[in-house]
């Protein structure tokens, strides 16, 4: 890409990240939450890679790493939901925590966590799929 | 609010017309966009500011991703002769379209003005939503408290989807 996409990229990627994770932090307090933060969290990855480009090793080893990341936070959107059986009442998808003040950053139980595990989840599941299409382009080429 | 809804839907049904006849690939996936764009400012002008979010960026990323695969064919649209097979099933298809819209127009009639009016199980959300979950965001609160197996199916159709894709897009190991 030209030196104007990569300058505006450098400028702009870590903006976009910044406010994807607020989205995702914020998501029990204003609109938004772990299925918009995290896919504006992608967008930031997917403009990196696209302003910059990589060559076909490093795509794999990100691949190989986001497909980790996504697995590893859906086992732990389980096992939270699980940890509802062992706490008092025994519920499945029990807000085991304390709820705290409404409207305060740290409040709600473990929506807060289940929101920040659904962001990784999104993120890291649509930047392999784009990296999944990067790939087998350039596969197809070698 | 409802002559705005209104324009933009008929400007969505345009652009969903012009994306199926277009010749060039590039301005079906254009038009794809406006259909994507009218419906972020239809859930502004509905008050659904989370599902604006999501539907703004989903339609970006996959605008640059479609036209990052239109850009490597040949942007050239098959073009079928019309023959008495295709003719019959045209208008089987409008007599089915008829028939569709007589239904819906006779069972919205029953229903309550759009917007207006709350089910039973919505109105004991919308009252002790923030009480019982502690969010101040209460479609946050419904979705990962009220509605916490819809939300794990949803996160396990993504994981599920991830796979699908990484499982067909390989060419080593395909034999």
């Amino acid at each position: 890409m030209t030196v104007i996409v990569k300058m505006t990229t450098r400028l702009m990627a870590g903006i976009i990240f910044l406010y994807g994770a607020y989205v995702i932090i914020h998501g029990h307090l204003t609109p938004g939450g772990g299925f918009a933060g995290g896919i504006i969290v992608s967008g930031a990855f997917i403009l990196v890679t696209l302003a910059f480009g990589s060559d076909f090793l490093n795509l794999q080893k990100e691949e190989t790493g986001s497909t980790a990341t996504e697995n590893l936070s859906i086992l732990m959107i389980i096992l939270l939901s699980a940890a509802g059986l062992f706490c008092g009442t025994k519920i499945f998808f029990l807000n085991f925590l304390p709820k705290g003040i409404v409207g305060e950053l740290i409040s709600a139980g473990a929506i807060p966590l289940y929101n920040i595990f659904v962001g990784i989840e999104v993120a890291s599941s649509i930047f392999v799929i784009f990296l999944a299409l990067v790939i087998f382009k350039e596969e197809d080429t070698i | 609010m409802d002559l705005a809804v209104t324009i933009i839907t008929g400007f969505m049904i345009l652009g969903a017309l012009y994306a199926i006849h277009a010749r060039d690939l590039l301005s079906a996936v254009i038009a794809c966009g406006i259909v994507g764009y009218g419906l972020v400012i239809c859930f502004l002008l509905l008050k659904a500011p989370d599902l604006a979010i999501v539907q703004i960026v989903v339609e970006t990323i996959t605008l640059i991703i479609m036209v990052a695969v239109v850009l490597n064919t040949s942007r050239e649209e098959a073009y079928n002769r019309l023959d008495a097979q295709g003719i019959t099933q045209m208008a089987l298809s409008l007599i089915m379209l008829a028939v569709l819209f007589y239904f819906f127009y006779v069972s919205i009639s029953v229903l309550d003005p759009f917007g207006k009016g709350t089910l039973r199980m919505a109105q004991a959300y919308i009252q002790g939503g923030a009480g019982k979950t502690g969010s101040a965001n209460l479609v946050t609160g419904v979705v990962f408290d009220f509605r916490g197996y819809d939300t794990l199916g949803e996160a396990t159709v993504l994981v599920t989807a991830v796979l699908g894709v990484i499982a067909i897009l390989r060419l080593k190991g395909k034999k």
